[in-house]
């Protein structure tokens, strides 16, 4: 949450607040009524308007440095005499600024449309009473505004009055943070029935962008009357974008519009995440441009070496006009560089930037498109938010799991609970009313029963659970009978609505027992006992659950007039603050609870006297009504509030885990992957998640790094942790035998496994020590240690170190590629934060990931089936690219040393600029996008294929090189085999010769159909689209080249080509020339494919066993990594 | 906004089995089981192996072999004979000529050589230069095609790449550009020397030396249909090298102004500095005797073409044509070579492939 704005912190620095009017009614003893100034309720997600378009899309398009170079090159073109005409860089160029202008164009005409949609919505307003209806984007700072049911907030209101009887209001925040559960919202206490009546205002802080924070205060003044003040927290606020749910009227006053609005601010967009393999093509890029650039110089170097031999420069047969005499010698010479650079520019494709981002979003559609990531439950598919990352899931080193709705499901049951000391345990036997047993000890009845009642009480009041309303979207049964219902699948339906899923266990599961939670209504809260009375409670007061004091209390009152505190939560949490003695009677159940993978709270209560409670009351209205620190003031009171309490039980809930969560895992870590676990959950809760889910297997030895294990008498804590730390590498670093790169368990399995864990506390201390020298130390101990083990444990963790993790993994030594996957708010940072973020269900993860998948299970295909494909058709399209220009380019620049350095082109200008539109872009496109060197079903039953791809294997320098010889090799072959050739233009069987423009053709035929025909031996998998586009491409350019030779073409000046093409197909020679050099240049890549063997007997193994042997791979030439020898 | 697309799935969640009903009501978006979809179109895996390689390997060596050596052949049973006229040379009959160059007065001289072969066939003659940038850029554009193609417009406004060769004296030239002045004007004739020691011209033809194309679609006089060029080209200079007008090429009208055989010949640039040009072509007269018997000849050149001031060189070639075009024995090495090449390479793979193949097998059996 805290990286989602860069103005984050301004907005929480302005102190000034602003004030509102109700319904724009001046107020009696405030300062005169100036109606202030802000901004209209228009929201405007578009970035053009009809005018502006064009300068400002052009200006942001030729901010891409790949675009400016372009229009650099044509520029020279245009305004230096240079060999090629302007055409044949400015269509390229012309063509990708047109498209992604016509893209840009159309989606902004969308949001357009979306933003007059909301603006012209109309909405009514209360204007002296009466109602009009008025246009979303009319509405100011202070209109009082009607919302009804299923319509969305118009603009941020806070809640004055709602047709709820208990003035309460249900949204749904789907669309703004993706959490689709029911919210409570409140009206201002004590507010008029009577709007028209009402006179108030309200002062409350300047917008900013957090969802869940407000801080407001309401004046309410009555004629003759002190003005009372309300304080107003977020749950007043009604965000601007939410919907309104099962209620059927609200009013609210606007508060922030428009722009200013909570939604509005948060609309901004996601930091770009760029891609290793765009890293890559940068660098590749760098070394094409000093080629480029030597290029250059070398021929406009030799060309004044070559000038200066005389009679050369200027023969009688070719002189020189006037102007090119008159032109100083120095900038004769730097327009000569840009000739030259003008005619290699072709090296460095415009065409490439434009293949790769259509493969990225053509490709990107096979996700969505997949129907194994199809969820019948919740009917939906995979999403892909990023287009741009879909290699990075083919790169993943390091994977960081949430644990709670992650692994596991998040789909609680009550298990068991322990109260005082005893085991209850649930047995389906249903002829016992309620089935709630003790399980050990014998039990003193009557004492007993008392605690079991008060437990179960508890339980059911302290929540914030709400009872859906009967008839509203699902068929309910009737809410009482609960308990005698026969029907367990309709019990469990019974519509519970609340922010947690723990709760709805916990209230469940009191209703098995006999005590069943009827409903809020108007701040009394009625549970149904096991004697069927309804019993009712008066909510004074609810003390939050908030992640950091990870516990939450009601404050409730008897019929009988006693106040009551109950308060759950987590271990840690309640045990410092009941009565030790206590506590070692539950600490046992909790302890084994929690190590079986339930999720445990403990459950306290406490007596408040009138004096406690009234201190208690003053407290929380203070701290409530506090404009500033109102967070840190109301935790203050709670933890006065909080202590004292008696212990009264402990309750288990199993968190059932993931469908194949323990197989996905296991290919992850078989890809060689690290899985780490990150979870606010507690130690032996995940641990034991862990061990189900054979991230830990029983061979594995955990090295745990706790407080408790920092606990030592002799030692403080930050010694101990040295200690500790010093200790775990030496044996998990050190003492390890060295181990190969990207080999671990599933091979080398007489190795000794480790495991870490490590909580919230202790990582705090290893990332902030005391002593600021030791931070380094300890934090490459750490990582060094964390990277020998197959599996992190990290438990009790908060959303910022989950992000403080991923930051410092990523930023390590080699800088691994890392996933987080996640579902919940707290996991949104660390999404955020890694390579590529991966949101699983409809959350708000899912908002703010890159990819969001459904369910656990689809993590394995997403990366072991499409990573891996994507990352090989990419990688190959951009060794490709570079490749086939490079041999393009260089008979070009051969050709520079026979004509003198003038910058004779070789090849026509059509040639130039349709190679790399027309001749050779589909073949790679549909290379890229069809590619399947390793069947699907292979790649997802050999995990370990995965590794084959690992640390860029296929765009790392040595690969490169191999392309960049490949090219420089058929290039010179290209060219000299021509050269050869012409050593004798005669060519004909008529004795007639040819120029050089056949010397070109020639060239040029053989490229094409090389460059095509290496890319058909590269491919593996032929669908009809493979043939279509390969053979389709070659007939294109015999066609093309006839026709273009075949006309006498008005618009061109010269006819350079006219039938050349032609009379050279009519020339034995030209074919069998362009034949063997053809054969002669694929023959190294034949052959190279056929020698590829692989060493070493445990790879052959691996690879016999595979139905085909896809070790021949081409792009595998040079990688030893498939040598793993043991 | 995307997210909220999953909204359903607290209310959906508690039916397990229910979305199949609820179906009609929820938009399903299930994504389509097609092939394409699904990535599982019909797909050909070819697999490259030793096995499949291998007869290739084979295949190509001992196609590549004959023709290779048929080329060869071919290539050597083409006769060639090169005479260098430039003249540099102190002892050549045509030192003098290319000492001093005058426009106005024509240098002749006369050059004896002997054919060792008789040259059976079509004789085909070719003037050489040497170190000539016919293929330098500002050489190449310096034309203009239009105007070639007989387009009036062109011809009395030329084309500004023709600088510095477009107007002479405020006329259009034509033909305009580099290419055009600096045409190859030196005239060869051939003389047979019979044992008598008796000079008898040999007959050159002068047709079809140009590409068809050229001499009938890409270059047309202008003035269509009107036979008398003089008027044609009344409006315009003759290139300031050229000797005469452009419409005085030749007598015979087929063969005059821009449909000149040797001019068309001339401005297709050549490809590299050193290059040959076809001249004439001397015709095989009956089949008895060979075209140019074994015996005595000379060159007769009126040497016009100054070649010194660049370094450059001048040859008369004779050469007759095989289907393959001139003499060049590269062709064939190069077939042999790339044959012999693939066939050893398939021997190699043949014998790694079968001891690599027998050691599979054991380990797979031993494994």
């Amino acid at each position: 949450l805290m990286t989602r704005s860069p103005n984050w912190f301004s907005y929480e620095k302005r102190v000034d607040s602003r004030t509102i009017y109700v319904g724009h009614r001046p107020c009696p003893d405030t300062e005169a009524f100036i109606p202030s100034k802000f901004c209209d309720n228009r929201i405007v997600s578009s970035k053009y308007t009809v005018w502006n378009f064009l300068p400002k899309n052009l200006f942001e398009q030729f901010r891409r440095i790949a675009n400016f170079y372009f229009l650099i090159i044509f520029l020279v073109q245009v305004i230096v005499d240079t060999p090629t005409s302007p055409v044949t860089s400015g269509l390229p160029l012309f063509f990708v600024i047109t498209v992604t202008a016509i893209k840009q164009g159309y989606e902004d005409c969308l949001r357009h449309k979306a933003d007059n949609e909301v603006n012209k919505y109309l909405v009514t307003v209360l204007e002296d009473g009466r109602s009009v209806k008025k246009e979303s984007e009319k509405i100011k700072v202070g209109d009082v505004v009607e919302v009804v049911e299923d319509e969305t907030f118009p603009c941020d209101l806070i809640l004055l009055q709602s047709s709820r009887e208990d003035g309460t209001c249900f949204v749904t925040t789907a669309s703004l943070d993706g959490e689709s559960n029911h919210k409570t919202h409140y009206t201002v206490p004590d507010t008029e029935k009577d709007l028209q009546a009402l006179t108030a205002t309200i002062e409350c802080e300047q917008p900013q962008p957090d969802l869940y924070k407000f801080v407001g205060r309401m004046h309410i003044y009555k004629p003759e009357q002190e003005p009372a003040v309300r304080s107003l927290g977020p749950e007043n606020l009604l965000l601007k974008g939410a919907t309104l749910k099962n209620t059927k009227k609200i009013y609210g006053v606007a508060v922030y519009t428009g722009m200013e609005t909570k939604m509005a601010l948060n609309y901004q967009g996601k930091s770009q995440k760029r891609s290793a393999v765009e890293k890559s093509i940068n660098a590749f890029l760098l070394v094409y441009l000093c080629i480029l650039i030597s290029k250059a110089v070398v021929c406009t170097t030799l060309k004044y070496v070559w000038q200066s031999k005389e009679g050369q420069d200027e023969p009688w047969y070719n002189q020189k006009t006037q102007k090119e005499k008159d032109t100083n010698m120095y900038l004769k010479m730097f327009t000569d560089f840009l000739s030259f650079m003008v005619l290699f520019n072709f090296i460095i494709p415009v065409s490439m930037y434009v293949t790769v981002e259509m493969q990225k979003f053509l490709g990107s559609f096979f996700i969505t498109w997949d129907k194994d990531f199809f969820d019948p439950e919740i009917q939906e598919g995979a999403l892909v938010n990023t287009s741009d990352l879909n290699e990075e899931l083919g790169q993943v080193e390091y994977v960081f799991t949430d644990k709670t709705g992650t692994l596991t499901q998040n789909n609680m049951e009550f298990i068991e609970c322990c109260i005082d000391g005893f085991q209850y345990k649930h047995r389906d036997t249903w002829s016992e009313v309620d089935g709630f047993t003790v399980t050990d000890g014998p039990v003193n009845k009557l004492q007993q029963k008392e605690k079991e009642e008060l437990f179960l009480r508890a339980l059911c009041l302290c929540h914030t659970v709400q009872v859906k309303e009967a008839g509203s979207e699902e068929v309910l049964t009737d809410q009482v009978d609960g308990i005698d219902e026969m029907r367990p699948q309709l019990e469990e339906e019974r519509g519970f609505i609340a922010s947690s899923p723990d709760e709805i266990a916990l209230v469940k599961g009191a209703m098995k027992y006999g005590f069943t939670f009827l409903g809020l209504e108007s701040k009394s809260m009625k549970i149904k006992n096991r004697e069927n009375n309804i019993e009712e409670y008066k909510l004074l007061h609810v003390l939050n659950f908030d992640p950091v004091r990870r516990r939450m209390s009601v404050i409730v009152q008897t019929k009988s007039g006693e106040t009551l505190l109950f308060c759950k939560g987590a271990d840690s949490s309640i045990f410092p603050r009941v009565k030790p003695e206590e506590v070692d009677r539950i600490r046992m159940h909790v302890e084994r609870n929690a190590t079986e993978g339930y999720r445990t709270l403990c459950v306290a209560f406490k007596q408040l006297s009138a004096e406690e409670y009234a201190v208690a009351d003053t407290g929380l209205r203070e701290a409530r009504l506090a404009l500033q620190d109102r967070e840190e003031k109301l935790i203050a009171v709670y933890n006065q509030v909080e202590t004292g309490m008696s212990l009264i039980g402990a309750t288990a809930v199993e968190d059932r885990l993931q469908e194949e969560a323990a197989e996905t895992m296991e290919a992850l870590q078989g890809a060689g992957m690290k899985v780490w676990v990150l979870t606010g959950d507690k130690m032996e809760t995940a641990k034991s998640t862990c061990y189900a889910c054979r991230l830990f297997q029983r061979g594995t030895e955990l090295l745990e790094l706790t407080l408790r294990t920092l606990e030592d008498e002799r030692l403080k804590r930050e010694e101990k942790l040295r200690e500790l730390l010093q200790e775990y590498h030496r044996k998990a670093v050190q003492d390890a035998p060295p181990v190969k790169a990207g080999v671990t368990r599933s091979w080398s399995t007489a190795n000794q496994d480790y495991g870490f864990i490590i909580d919230g506390a202790t990582l705090s201390i290893v990332m902030n020590p005391q002593h600021e020298v030791d931070a380094s130390q300890y934090k490459s101990l750490f990582l060094q240690i964390c990277q020998n083990c197959t599996a992190v444990l990290c438990c009790r963790m908060a959303p910022l170190q989950k992000a403080q993790i991923v930051k410092m993994v990523k930023t390590s030594k080699g800088s691994p590629i890392t996933l987080s996957i996640g579902d919940g708010a707290n996991d949104v940072s660390m999404i955020l934060e890694a390579h590529v973020g991966i949101g699983k269900e409809g959350r708000q993860a899912v908002r703010n990931s890159d990819y969001a998948i459904p369910k656990l299970k689809h993590l394995k295909k997403l990366l072991l089936a499409h990573g891996h494909l994507y990352y090989v058709r990419i990688a190959h399209l951009v060794q490709y690219f570079f490749y086939k220009n490079l041999c393009f380019i260089l008979p070009q620049f051969l050709y520079q040393f026979f004509c003198g350095y003038s910058q004779q082109p070789l090849y026509d200008a059509a040639y130039l600029t349709m190679y790399n539109i027309c001749f050779t872009s589909m073949p790679i496109l549909a290379y890229s996008l069809l590619e399947q060197h390793i069947s699907i079903e292979i790649l997802l039953d050999n995990a370990t294929l995965y590794r084959e791809i690992a640390n860029n294997a296929m765009l790392r320098w040595r690969p490169f090189l191999y392309w960049t010889l490949l090219g420089i090799f058929q290039g010179l072959l290209f060219f000299f085999g021509v050269r050869f050739l012409f050593s004798n233009p005669a060519l004909q069987d008529n004795g007639q010769v040819f120029g050089n423009w056949s010397y070109g053709t020639i060239v040029f035929t053989v490229l094409v159909f090389t460059v095509t025909l290496k890319l058909a031996l590269d491919t593996r998998h032929w669908t009809w689209i493979n043939h279509f586009v390969i053979w389709g491409s070659l007939a294109f350019y015999v066609f093309f080249s006839f026709f273009w030779g075949g006309i006498i073409w008005p618009f061109l000046k010269q006819q350079r080509l006219y039938f050349v093409f032609a009379n050279m197909l009519s020339s034995v020679s030209a074919w069998l020339v362009i034949i063997i050099l053809i054969i002669l240049s694929l023959l190294p890549e034949i052959l190279l494919v056929v020698l590829r063997k692989p060493r070493g007997p445990h790879s052959r193994q691996v690879y016999l066993s595979l139905p085909f042997p896809f070790w021949i791979l081409p792009f595998y030439h040079i990688h030893p990594i498939l040598c793993y020898s043991p | 906004i995307m997210a909220s697309s999953y909204g359903a799935k607290e209310e959906d969640g508690h039916h397990p089995g229910s979305a199949g009903l609820g179906g009609a009501a929820i938009r399903t978006k299930k994504p389509d089981n097609t092939a394409f979809k699904q990535q599982r179109l019909p797909a050909w895996q070819p697999i490259l192996t030793a096995g499949t390689v291998l007869p290739a390997f084979f295949i190509i060596g001992l196609i590549f072999i004959p023709i290779g050596i048929g080329l060869y052949v071919t290539s050597n049973n083409i006769k060639e004979f090169e005479l260098d006229y430039t003249g540099t040379d102190m002892s050549s009959p045509c030192f003098n000529c290319s000492q001093s160059w005058n426009s106005t007065n024509t240098c002749k001289c006369e050059l004896f050589f002997s054919l060792d072969q008789p040259f059976e066939s079509n004789v085909f003659m070719y003037y050489g230069l040497s170190n000539f940038y016919q293929n330098h850029r500002r050489y190449v554009k310096s034309r203009d095609d239009s105007q070639l193609n007989g387009d009036e417009r062109s011809l009395k406004e030329p084309s500004k790449e023709c600088e510095p060769y477009r107007t002479n004296e405020n006329k259009p030239i034509a033909p305009c550009g580099a290419i055009a002045n600096s045409m190859f004007n030196d005239t060869l004739d051939l003389f047979y020397i019979d044992p008598n020691g008796k000079k008898r011209p040999i007959s050159l033809t002068k047709k079809g030396i140009a590409w068809w194309t050229d001499k009938h679609v890409k270059f047309r006089n202008p003035g269509g249909s009107n036979s008398n060029l003089t008027t044609v080209f009344k409006d315009t200079a003759k290139p300031v090298n050229w000797h005469k007008p452009v419409y005085e090429l030749d007598v015979d009208i087929e063969n005059n102004g821009f449909i000149n055989e040797d001019f068309i010949v001339w401005m297709r640039t050549a490809a590299l500095p050193t290059f040959r040009k076809l001249y004439r072509i001397i015709q095989k007269n009956n089949d008895m005797t060979p075209t140019l018997p074994r015996g005595n000849y000379s060159l007769a050149v009126t040497y016009n073409y100054p070649v010194r001031s660049f370094e450059g060189r001048k040859r008369m070639i004779l050469s007759t044509i095989s289907w393959m075009g001139g003499k060049n024995p590269f062709l064939g090495i190069a077939y042999i070579t790339v044959g012999s090449i693939c066939f050893f390479l398939g021997v190699v793979l043949l014998f790694i492939h079968h001891k690599y193949g027998n050691r599979n097998n054991s380990s797979d059996i031993a494994s």
